[in-house]
């Protein structure tokens, strides 16, 4: 299977080592998360082993090698968060998700991911669920949110 | 506004303002900017402070309500997405400045309060919502019995030589940046001064690098400057990792182009021809705003090639990094950039004089860069106005945690710790007792009750064992375990360490694991886990020596320095876990004891049913015990019980 990243390699004309990172960037960016296919395809653009692109993409946090869920939650886990709570919280939503942190669902619904600080430290424990913010939320309302997606995503069904 | 009178604006900016050095002395200049600026209206501007903080408190959908009522009203009114004043504990913050009448801004302002306050002030009354203050200002009338902002608690403490502007200013507005004295400094600096002069008076000043090295500017620059080499380089070190601070990402939010010009008058001071700013990606609503403020600058001539005439050249560029704490240090950033993994290098060489593709580079920290245009204009004696004989100028702080006011906050070095909490921060919030403030993840350093009247200064801080660190400053309660602090920087460390050095590969992973046996209730009685326990607590101090003093980066050396300084200050809390097992805050739920209530207890038998290793022992319909021998304390009775009889000792 050949993967289109025409349009995304024609903004790097020069393919030196030092596009990898912003190539990867964009290409996690519209695809969601890279592939096996995507990875040989940047190597051989960039005349890079694919190995050595491997460890660049899996040094850094950010890059994922499968999708997230159509509800992507991101627990904040930073100094005050933690403070405030955020290791309870996490497992509460671990139990509520039934997925541990950096997991995806098998119906593709729900993902987990721990990140070290959004940057709201007044507000917290807070969360974001695709873009939304949802701050000093305590053990019930954590609830009462997942319950609602799940409930609002029965009805769809 | 229309093209035409947009390009005449620049136009006269350029003119009369950025190229002319008697800008000041024409009465009529001074009037057309504090039009430009926003200083003066011709019509009502609304102004929503929409920072990434403002849009975590519901800033956007206040911006969406004040965009329909206008709508709805068909009423003209200039409505601006703002920065950050950074007083976080009020957003979303909206302000509003009607012609001719001082600038007043209000808190909390969240949808549903809009229709009410746009009501009134906009027909000129004061509405029912208090608002937080006016801004003073002479030219303008002021509003009849409202404080102004100056004189609130959160601002009367501070000293806002960089944040001027945050909050104040459109922050994708270069016309009103430069109408505030923006990129004066530059380029006054290209056609005045040499590079040796410019490196000059920045040493002079004493600038100190704000990252948490505190080493000083002006001599890394003059390093730069006087290496020989075609290509050098300027980055901006955007990162910010440490949890607990936003304060960069703020700042830059807030006010782009001042971050613009630093880099370009640092770029120009070290000779080199191209900038790079690396920011993480996540900040997204600060690298679109840089990016479009990059392209104004760009359009009038003031980043690229021959800047005004000048021979200078120097490009701007911004560049995503991909998340990793180690990115922060210098030499990791520098591989990073070049597409590799960041690991870093060992120096010396220094980046100085090798870095960027071998060639010499400068990493300078956001704020650190703030300082710069200010030191130009104001010359570096001035800069030593402000501060300790030993630090000069200010220090912005994210304040969080268990504090009344949080936000970021720009004070004077030389403030005491204490001011900051009850001053600016207004205190304790809630009923329980002050015990730390934690100055970062990087710095590992706590003030604690007997060092709350330290100042904000790089040595005065080192002589308590601490550091500055990056800006960081999450105030803790009573409430709080400072074992399960130490445990939680612990585990951080052990996750973002690059794998490089074994020192912190290995040390922080043992760490953490003595970490983990002081918090762990032994699942069985067997004496070989508390031998363990004991040994690997007697050689924590010294495993922590060795990773401090071996470690590559000042990340894996700053990695120990949470659990030496809990163990100095908080040794009490570590013997209580070690000794008594017990955890005073009752945070470390493995050490936790239960017992049911038998008055309360209504032998439901769901802790019965529910328990994991059937430590509870029961019939139906009667009180039920949980035997202690067996129970690993996992909560679970605890969780399920629905008549509050399973209580913890």
């Amino acid at each position: 299977m050949t993967v289109e990243l025409e349009h995304i390699f024609k903004v790097y004309p020069n393919s030196k080592r030092e596009d990898l990172i912003p190539m990867l960037q964009a290409i996690q960016d519209e695809q969601g998360y890279l592939t096996e296919d995507v990875i040989h395809e940047v190597g051989k653009y960039l005349g890079i082993s694919v190995n050595k692109i491997y460890g660049v993409a899996t040094f850094y946090d950010n890059f994922r090698f499968g999708p997230v869920g159509r509800y992507h939650f991101r627990l904040c886990h930073g100094t005050a968060c933690h403070v405030a709570g955020a290791s309870t919280l996490q497992k509460e939503l671990q139990k509520l998700l039934k997925i541990n942190a950096g997991e995806t669902d098998k119906n593709g619904l729900f993902s987990l991911e721990v990140v070290s600080c959004i940057g709201a430290c007044g507000l917290a424990p807070l969360i974001e669920v695709n873009e939304e913010y949802y701050t000093n939320i305590t053990l019930e309302s954590l609830k009462a949110l997942v319950d609602k997606i799940r409930e609002k995503e029965n009805d769809v069904l | 506004m229309s093209l035409d009178a947009k390009l005449e604006n620049r136009q006269f900016l350029i003119n009369k303002v950025l190229l002319d050095p008697r800008r000041d002395e024409d009465a009529g200049v001074r009037k057309s900017l504090s039009y430009i600026s926003g200083e003066r209206v011709h019509k009502a501007l609304i102004y929503v402070g929409m920072a990434t903080c403002g849009k975590v408190a519901g800033a956007k959908k206040t911006f969406l309500a004040i965009q329909n009522y206008l709508q709805d009203h068909d009423i003209d009114v200039t409505l601006v997405e703002g920065g950050c004043v950074g007083f976080c504990r009020e957003e979303p913050l909206v302000d509003v400045q009607l012609p001719g009448k001082a600038r007043i801004s209000f808190g909390n302002v969240t949808s549903d309060k809009v229709q009410p306050l746009l009501d009134d002030i906009l027909n000129n009354n004061l509405p029912e919502q208090k608002p937080l203050g006016q801004y003073q200002n002479p030219i303008l009338q002021q509003w009849d019995g409202v404080p102004f902002m100056e004189e609130h608690v959160f601002f009367a403490g501070q000293q806002r030589l960089l944040m001027d502007n945050c909050g104040i200013i459109d922050p994708v507005s270069i016309e009103s940046y430069i109408a505030k004295g923006g990129y004066w400094s530059f380029t006054d600096t290209i056609s005045t001064k040499t590079p040796a002069q410019v490196c000059d008076i920045i040493d002079k000043s004493g600038l100190a690098g704000r990252g948490g090295g505190g080493y000083s500017a002006g001599k890394k620059w003059n390093a730069a400057l006087s290496t020989v080499s075609d290509n050098k380089y300027l980055v901006c070190n955007a990162v910010e990792s440490d949890p607990g601070s936003y304060m960069n990402r703020a700042i830059i939010e807030s006010n782009p182009h001042r971050l613009i010009e630093a880099v370009l008058i640092a770029a120009y001071a070290i000779g080199a021809g191209k900038a790079y700013i690396f920011i993480r990606e996540e900040f997204s609503l600060a690298i679109s705003r840089l990016e479009k403020a990059i392209s104004q600058a760009r359009e009038m001539g003031i980043i690229g090639h021959h800047i005004f005439e000048s021979g200078v050249n120097i490009n701007v560029a911004v560049k995503k990094g991909a998340r990793a704490f180690v990115c922060g240090e210098e030499t990791a950033l520098i591989n990073s950039l070049e597409g590799k993994r960041a690991m870093p290098s060992s120096k010396p060489p220094y980046p100085a004089e090798k870095g960027l593709w071998d060639h010499p580079t400068i990493v300078n920290n956001v704020e650190t860069l703030f300082n710069v245009p200010l030191i130009l204009k104001n010359g570096s004696e001035w800069f030593h106005d402000t501060g300790t004989k030993r630090s000069k100028g200010t220090k912005i702080f994210t304040l969080s945690g268990k504090l009344k006011n949080y936000g970021t906050v720009e004070v004077p070095m030389g403030m005491t710790f204490r001011d900051i909490l009850n001053d600016i921060g207004g205190g304790m919030a809630g009923e329980k007792d002050f015990k730390a403030i934690v100055l970062g993840i990087n710095s590992g350093s706590y003030i604690t009750e007997e060092t709350l009247d330290i100042k904000v200064d790089f040595d005065e801080l080192k002589s308590i064992g601490g550091a500055l660190g990056s800006g960081a400053f999450v105030v803790l309660d009573s409430g709080v375990c400072m074992v399960d602090m130490a445990k939680y920087f612990t585990a951080f460390f052990k996750n973002e360490s690059c794998g490089k050095c074994i020192p912190c590969r290995e040390g922080t992973a043992r760490m953490l694991e003595v970490m983990e046996n002081v918090t762990r209730r032994p699942s069985d009685n067997q004496s070989f886990q508390t031998l363990e326990r004991f040994k690997g607590v007697m050689q924590l101090k010294n495993l922590a020596g060795v990773i401090s003093e071996t470690s590559l980066c000042s990340l894996g050396k700053s990695s120990p320095y949470a659990i030496l300084n809990t163990l100095k200050h908080f040794k009490k809390e570590f013997d209580a876990h070690i000794f008594e097992r017990k955890c005073a805050a009752n945070i470390c739920t493995d050490l936790r004891i239960y017992h049911i209530d038998v008055d309360a207890c209504t032998g439901c038998t769901a802790c019965f049913k529910k328990c994991p290793v059937d430590a509870i022992i029961g019939s139906p319909r009667y009180p039920h015990f949980i035997v202690q021998d067996k129970c690993i304390g996992c909560g679970t009775c605890f969780d399920v019980c629905k008549f509050n009889a399973v209580l913890i000792k």
